[in-house]
This record gives C-alpha cells, sequence and structure tokens, in this order.
C-alpha cells in the first residue's frame, strides 16, 4: 500500500505552504495513514538533523574585503583650494549649524527607540539562550506534567505571582511540563508545549511595563514572539514556524 | 579562474545607486557563497563563482526594479554557478542520471558510516545527489526559502517546487540509511 500524498503534500505541510484547510485536510488523513505518519516522522527528523548539522557556510573574509576593494575603491584626495572671505565663511557658518541642528534632531528622534530596540536585542538573546539552556539533557522540566491542574499548583510558593497555564493539547500543543527559570536575573515561570516533534518554551513574567503591542523576531534560527497581557509578559520561543508560535499566543488570548 | 571583470565595468552606477547596492545586495554575500558552495561542491570554486556573480549583479543592477532582492541574487549565482559548471566539469550536468548507476565518486554507504560526525555525513550525502536536488534542499533547508522564492531562483514552476522537494529529501534518506544501518550494527557489534 502506498499513499500518494507521502511524496507530495506531506512535504508542504512540513514546509508550511499548505493554506489552513488543506493543513487541516492533511492533518485528518494523518490519523488514517501510518504511511504518512511514519514518513513525516522521518522527514522531521532528517530536517532537525539538517539543522543540527549546522551546514551553512559563510562568506570569507577575504572576499568580502575583495568585493568592497572593487565596488568602493578608496575615492582619491584632490585638493580644494579655498576662497576666505567673508561670503564664504558666512555660509560655512551657516552651514555647520544647520548640520548641529539637524544632529540635534535626529538624536531626540532616534536615540529613543535605539535604546528600545536594544533592549529588544537583549530580551531574544536571554530567552534563545535560555531556550538552547533548557534543550540540554535534564533541563528541560521540573514537573512532568501534561495536566494544568498540576503544573499550575506547582508554581505556588515558587515564584510570587501566578502564572496563566492552559492545557492547548486539543489545539495541536500538548503541556509538557514547567519549571523555574533566571532571565535577565528575574525569576521566570516556563510552561513547556510540544508542537509535533519540536519543543516550546513559553517564559512568564510579571510585566514592569503597560501592556503593548506585540514584539516578535528571531535569532540563531529560534522564534520568539512577545507580548503582555494582564500584568504579565509572555515570551514564546522555539524553532517552530513563526505562524505556528503566533497559533499558539492566539491561544492564550493574547 | 579570474573574474574577468576589471574596474571600468564597474563605473556603470553612480554614487547613489552604489550605496543602494551595498545596502540591499552586499548583505546577502553569505547566501550567494553558500548556494555556490553546495552547488559546486567546494569552497575555492564557490568564492571565484560567487566574486563573479556579485560582479554581475553589480553590473545589472540597475534592472533590478524591487521585489525580492535576495532571490533576484541567487538567481543570479545559480546561473553562475551552471555556466560554471558547463564549462569545467560538464560530467556532473547530466544530472538526470541515476545516482545508484552512477554514483558520485569516494561516496558509498561505508564511506558514509565511518564518516565520524553528523555534520560530515550529511554532507558528504548531500553532494552525492545530483545538482538540482541538492540545490532545492540547500535553497529551503539551508536558507529558508519559501516555495515561491525557490520557483523564482530556479525558474521552476512553483507546483514543481513541492515535487523536487519531496524527491531531493527521499533520496537524501535513502542515501543516509544504509550508513544508518551500519553505524547501529557497528554500536551493537561494540557491546
Amino acid at each position: 500500500m502506498s499513499c500518494e500524498l507521502t511524496q507530495s503534500v506531506l512535504h508542504g505541510y512540513i514546509d508550511g505552504e499548505l493554506d489552513a484547510a488543506r493543513a487541516a485536510d492533511f492533518e485528518r488523513h494523518l490519523i488514517s495513514c501510518p504511511q504518512c505518519t511514519s514518513a513525516l516522522e522521518a522527514q522531521e527528523a532528517l530536517h532537525s538533523s539538517i539543522q543540527q548539522a549546522a551546514l551553512y557556510e559563510r562568506a570569507p573574509a577575504p572576499l568580502r574585503s575583495k568585493l568592497r576593494d572593487q565596488f568602493y575603491p578608496p575615492a582619491p584626495v584632490s585638493v580644494v583650494p579655498v576662497r576666505v572671505g567673508l561670503r564664504s565663511s558666512n555660509w560655512r557658518w551657516l552651514a555647520t549649524a544647520a548640520i548641529f541642528l539637524l544632529a540635534a534632531i535626529l538624536g531626540w528622534r532616534l536615540i529613543p527607540s535605539l535604546g528600545r530596540n536594544r533592549g529588544e536585542t537583549e530580551l531574544a538573546s536571554a530567552i534563545v539562550d535560555a531556550h538552547l539552556r533548557s534543550l540540554q539533557p535534564g533541563h528541560l522540566v521540573d514537573v512532568v506534567s501534561t495536566d494544568q491542574h498540576t503544573v499550575k499548583p506547582w508554581f505556588d510558593g515558587k515564584v510570587d505571582f501566578a502564572p496563566p497555564v492552559r492545557d492547548l493539547a486539543a489545539d495541536g500543543f500538548p503541556l509538557q511540563g514547567g519549571r523555574l527559570d533566571v532571565v535577565k536575573g528575574h525569576q521566570v515561570a516556563v510552561l513547556v508545549y510540544g508542537r509535533r516533534k519540536h519543543v516550546i518554551n513559553v517564559f512568564i513574567w510579571p510585566a514592569t511595563e503597560p501592556d503593548t503591542r506585540l514584539r516578535s523576531g528571531s535569532q540563531l534560527g529560534y522564534n520568539w514572539v512577545d507580548w503582555r497581557k494582564g500584568g504579565m509578559e509572555i515570551c514564546a520561543v522555539s524553532d517552530v514556524s513563526s505562524s505556528d508560535l503566533d497559533a499558539l499566543r492566539k491561544l492564550f488570548g493574547e | 579562474m579570474g573574474a574577468g571583470v576589471e574596474g571600468k565595468d564597474l563605473d556603470v552606477l553612480d554614487p547613489q545607486e552604489r550605496a543602494r547596492f551595498e545596502q540591499l545586495v552586499l548583505p546577502h554575500l553569505d547566501a550567494a557563497f553558500n548556494l555556490a558552495r553546495w552547488i559546486l561542491r567546494g569552497r575555492n570554486d564557490a568564492e571565484d563563482v560567487a566574486q563573479e556573480a556579485m560582479l554581475r549583479a553589480f553590473r545589472f543592477f540597475r534592472g533590478f526594479h524591487g521585489g525580492d532582492v535576495r532571490a533576484w541574487l541567487l538567481q543570479i549565482v545559480r546561473n553562475s554557478c551552471y555556466t560554471w559548471l558547463e564549462k569545467n566539469r560538464p560530467m556532473e550536468l547530466t544530472t538526470e542520471f541515476d545516482e545508484e548507476l552512477y554514483p558520485q565518486p569516494g561516496v558509498t554507504p561505508e564511506s558514509l558510516a565511518i564518516a565520524g560526525d553528523n555534520r560530515e555525513r550529511l554532507t558528504r550525502a548531500l553532494e552525492a545527489l545530483p545538482p538540482r536536488f541538492r540545490e532545492v534542499l540547500v535553497l529551503r533547508e539551508l536558507e529558508g526559502c519559501s516555495y515561491k522564492e525557490i520557483a523564482a531562483i530556479t525558474s521552476m514552476p512553483i507546483g514543481t517546487v513541492m515535487s523536487a522537494l519531496a524527491r531531493a529529501r527521499h533520496r537524501l534518506e535513502r542515501a543516509l540509511a544504509p550508513a544508518n544501518a551500519m553505524r547501529s550494527r557497528e554500536a551493537s557489534r561494540e557491546l
């Protein structure tokens, strides 16, 4: 018995290229097709072994500098005679003033957003580090349970806030457990969810800023999304697609 | 192989366009090199061909009117790679052969099995695939391209990308399977 979907639609599914309706059709098909199910497992194992092997090869530095020299040769230095007079020095004074004014305006406009971006990058690095740490053998969960009524009380007395714990198995994100972690010096609660063969870490801590727009990005090949709700900051990170993370965020009730 | 392009050919862009090229295209140099490295199966050749492709991109940059700049560049890189292969290793382009009949020299299940780590085994197995299969795997798995981007880069209809990937992954799996089996046999013998 051979299923023709194994050599076609299965791959669109793995690559997240099917629209929602076709993906749902295929997930229904998976339940009754052992061939596609085992092919999916094999393909996901192959995918993660390719990712772990770090096969990407970056351009060597000499190539980069060779190209820069060819495209952007250092400009020949030319000496421009400067006429000194009242008119030109007036202009120069004006030009200098204009440049200072422009710099001041740019500085005023840019610096806060630079600060914000840096905060975002720091958060992303800290979260991705914590995610990688959790993937080391024996580090993923402190309390192993698929039951939200076991995981939620486990945090009592360990952190001074009540993280929202949801069981999302019916939506394709089975709860695997929880653990305590430290991110940027703060103690955080972590919920661990599965998504097919992948692990999603959901970090939760009391927000220090008001609810804002969500932030997301990717670092070292890991996607992350961060949002605040009801006084909690929630940050999910994983190697699943950003659309999967978005689905999880919506299930959390944003 | 020399790039064959002298500086004077590079006066085609005015300073503004040069700045735009630097901002838009140069950041994708890693992608260009990585694709060339995997199509050509070697870093030295890849360095030459990637350099030539960047120079061609520079000269053609005026013809680029927005859109997906990475796909645009990788299309040039890919064309440069195949031109280079035609000239230097035409045998590799008779790709519709079956690799069971014409295995790449040096790649056998035994050599895959003894190749120490995962990275080396995968590298050898990937390099044993015909270039047309290797490139879709590299674009998807390493470069993270969407099917639409792969279609644009390889001039394949978008519907063909999925089946090309399916066949490529199937072949890669098959290339790795005997090695995996042999490794587990080795492991059990050592016990």
